[in-house]
């Protein structure tokens, strides 16, 4: 061991960072960088890629510092929860004085993906002005920019290579901001604007698509007609991700003969969503490809009903990740697992949102899936109903879970046919599933499954859970036994202090805590924040401005903690409280 | 005295005859678990009492914030979709006192007015003049609707959106029968 690190250090630099280029996963590099000084040094100077998973841990300017050859940055701002409503718009995560930064310090970004952050305007015409070489723009439910952003993108950018838009809430100004690629755009390989809802000019979304032979996946919005689509696909064959605008036509025409047409040239089209409108008269264009397809979204498309859904999947024997609506059924789940011997992943979305009437699919889906598909790993699942016989066979079936996220329609939903909680099924789950990173818990549940969590999930990174638990053991199973955990978001149970102060320094090892609804004090909080300076704990408190003296035993009811290298952030709003 | 009326409530066997919530013959710890269920969760998803006998709190149909945990973007697109769907959606509607039904496409009308308006001309009565605050007022006949749970609501409660997701069929209640309703 000796003689091969002294070796190792005879090597000049280039040849240690020549080694490092083929660590490509940022966890890999981080590993690499805690080795010696020399190691910590070589890799970072040679970082191009680094992943912040939370923007508010570090600050630009330490970052640049350290790196200062990154070239492609991953930020992501608001907590998970806030997909749900909780957390309010603006509590923070702006990328704004990340771009700053960049600028003053004269990186040469190249690639900037953002998770629920916080984007405006004038952010996206910084990047377009002051980053010539900029490649990659990837944005997942951000907001706060308009169409005018995206056109400076569209305008400056000469090697725009890929402009990602996943589900983010964007203002439409009517400003034909795809009309602004110029004449000599040509290097475009990824287009995704499914989330607009405004139009486009569609005889410049033809033209770019002509000129742009390296296009490999487009994926268009609702306002993109169906013989639209027919000509982008006439002059795209070579697509391999497809994402439909509106699929609504007669179909006796004739240009939807040509649709026809058109889609079975496209023998590359592996990755198939959309159909946000669509006529299920329609879809037989679609079949030919069924065949190739490895990816199909079809979670936007509540128009295709489960008789539908069915024809078209059991075409897709190749399918290996899959999202529906429940709208599907569990007798379509049934089709799906004899249909999809290939599937590894699996999500059925809620259709009726407001809770009203009942979900489709119930345990019975569930095992039906896991008996079929025995390559699945990963699976997000709405159900109305669950029992432990179920789960426990389904742990059987699947041992190779890496996520598991099961959600009842009533969060504390018992076992249908024992009524007894379900603690034995998700215990069967972490118990089985050796690997698993993801779970989110759902139905009645007691300190027993968390008790079998902290046990068993021994490589558990992320853990959801909602009006679960009796008591703060509960807690303390999880944050005692899952030495892995990266990210626990919690609502709704009776948690509290000795949960909350038992191990102060495991949220230094931890990305995040979220708690809200539970039985944690103000006092608890101040304490943590006292003792543990390299933690954020943050109080959002919407209703009240936060008062000077608060009662120490008042409970608080949202609470978010994080480690931090830079202390309290200083653009909280007036709502958020950092102790 | 007292003793006696003790006696008297051991005959009765109160007990067998309590109300309360869970199956028949679970005890005390059923019990427990059931008003935890109150305490903690305000489910909109009672529908699950009636289809599986579970333990749950009584009908308040109060939405819990962030309850299904469904993506806003999501929630949204659905939404949207509800509102266009080619299909339409046909609903019975009948009128206590006529010797037939009718059939109407609620997806046609944008909001209560304009809904109740319709009824009205159709059965020319007089169903009264809806308002936000009150619902219906000034009738003799008050609208009432079947929802998906199968449970017959009045008519104007719950935002138009959720109304023509759930609505099932239309009855037009004289105003005696109504009166129950708190319409008036």
């Amino acid at each position: 061991m000796h003689s091969f690190h002294s070796m190792l250090n005879y090597f000049p630099e280039e040849v240690l960072e020549h080694i490092f280029d083929f660590l490509t996963s940022h966890r890999d590099r981080n590993a690499v960088s805690l080795v010696c000084k020399s190691w910590y040094a070589v890799e970072r100077f040679s970082r191009e890629k680094v992943f912040v998973g939370n923007c508010y841990a570090i600050s630009p300017e330490r970052l640049i510092a350290r790196f200062p050859r990154v070239r492609s940055l991953t930020l992501k701002g608001k907590p998970h929860f806030a997909d749900f409503n909780l957390v309010p718009n603006d509590w923070g995560g702006y990328v704004q004085p990340w771009i700053e930064s960049i600028v003053r310090g004269r990186v040469n970004l190249e690639e900037l993906r953002l998770k629920r952050m916080l984007v405006s305007d004038e952010s996206l015409e910084l990047l377009a002005t002051f980053f010539p070489n900029f490649k990659s723009l990837v944005l997942v439910s951000c907001e706060g920019f308009t169409t005018d952003g995206l056109a400076a993108i569209a305008s400056n950018c000469r090697f725009l290579r890929e402009l990602d838009l996943q589900e983010n809430e964007v203002e439409d100004r009517r400003g034909q901001w795809l009309s602004c690629f110029p004449d000599s755009c040509t290097s475009l390989v990824s287009l995704n604007f499914t989330c607009l809802k405004g139009e486009v000019n569609l005889a410049s979304l033809e033209r770019l698509v002509a000129r742009c032979r390296n296009l490999r996946s487009l994926r268009v919005n609702n306002a993109v007609p169906l013989d639209a689509l027919q000509r982008i696909l006439a002059q795209a064959p070579q697509l391999v991700d497809l994402g439909t605008g509106s699929f609504v036509h007669d179909p006796d025409t004739e240009s939807y003969n040509k649709l026809e047409t058109s889609m079975q040239k496209c023998t590359s089209i592996t990755s198939l969503s959309g159909f946000l409108d669509v006529s299920a008269r329609c879809l037989p264009a679609v079949y030919p490809i069924c065949g190739q397809l490895t990816s199909l979204n079809l979670s936007y498309a509540p128009g295709i009903y489960s008789d539908e859904l069915v024809k078209l999947i059991c075409y897709c024997n190749r399918l290996e990740r899959l999202l529906v609506l429940d709208t599907i059924g569990d007798k379509g789940l049934g089709v799906v697992a004899s249909s999809c011997k290939e599937l590894q992943e699996l999500r059925v979305f809620l259709s009726d949102v407001y809770g009203i009437g009942n979900t489709a699919v119930t345990e019975e889906g569930l095992v039906a899936i896991s008996a079929g598909c025995p390559k699945l790993n990963s699976i997000l699942y709405f159900c109305q109903q669950m029992t432990n016989e179920a789960l426990i066979m389904v742990a059987k079936n699947c041992p190779n879970f890496i996520r598991f996220r099961l959600c009842t329609l009533n969060p504390t939903v018992p076992d249908a046919i024992t009524m007894q909680p379900l603690d034995e099924g998700f215990g069967a789950i972490v118990k089985s599933c050796k690997d698993l990173k993801r779970l989110s818990i759902s139905g009645l549940l007691t300190d027993q499954v968390f008790l079998y969590i902290g046990r068993y999930a021994k490589q558990l990174e992320m853990l959801s859970i909602a009006f679960a638990g009796d008591s703060d053991k509960g807690m303390l199973s999880v944050l005692n036994g899952c030495k892995k955990l990266k990210k626990l978001e919690i609502r709704d149970c009776p948690f509290g202090n000795v949960a909350l102060l038992a191990d102060m320094g495991k949220y230094e090892t931890m990305r995040s805590l979220w708690m809200s609804s539970c039985e944690v004090t103000f006092g608890a909080c101040k304490t943590l924040a006292q003792k543990m300076p390299r933690l954020n704990v943050e109080i959002i408190n919407e209703n009240d401005q936060i008062e000077a003296s608060v009662d120490d035993k008042q409970k608080v009811e949202k609470m978010y903690l994080y480690r931090t290298l830079v202390g309290p952030r200083k653009d909280a709003p007036g709502f958020v409280w950092t102790l | 005295m007292e003793r006696a009326s003790a006696a008297y409530e051991n005959d009765l066997n109160l007990k067998a005859t309590e109300l309360r919530l869970g199956l028949p013959g679970t005890d005390e710890s059923s019990e427990k678990q059931s008003s935890r269920n109150y305490k903690r969760s305000s489910p909109e998803m009672d529908n699950s009492c009636q289809k599986d006998e579970q333990k749950c709190v009584p009908a308040s149909k109060a939405q819990v914030v962030g309850w299904p945990p469904v993506r806003s973007y999501l929630k949204n697109v659905l939404h949207q979709k509800n509102d266009s769907d080619l299909s339409g959606m046909f609903v019975k509607v009948s009128m206590d006192g006529a010797p037939y039904l009718r059939k109407i496409d609620i997806k046609v009308y944008k909001n209560y007015p304009d809904l109740l308006k319709a009824l009205e001309n159709m059965f020319k009565c007089s169903i009264g003049v809806y308002s936000e605050r009150e619902g219906c007022n000034g009738s003799d006949f008050s609208p009432t609707y079947e929802d998906k749970d199968g449970d017959w609501m009045l008519v104007g409660d719950v935002p138009w959106d959720m109304f023509i997701t759930s609505c099932k069929r239309l009855r037009i209640m004289k105003g005696s029968e109504a009166k129950g309703l708190g319409c008036l």
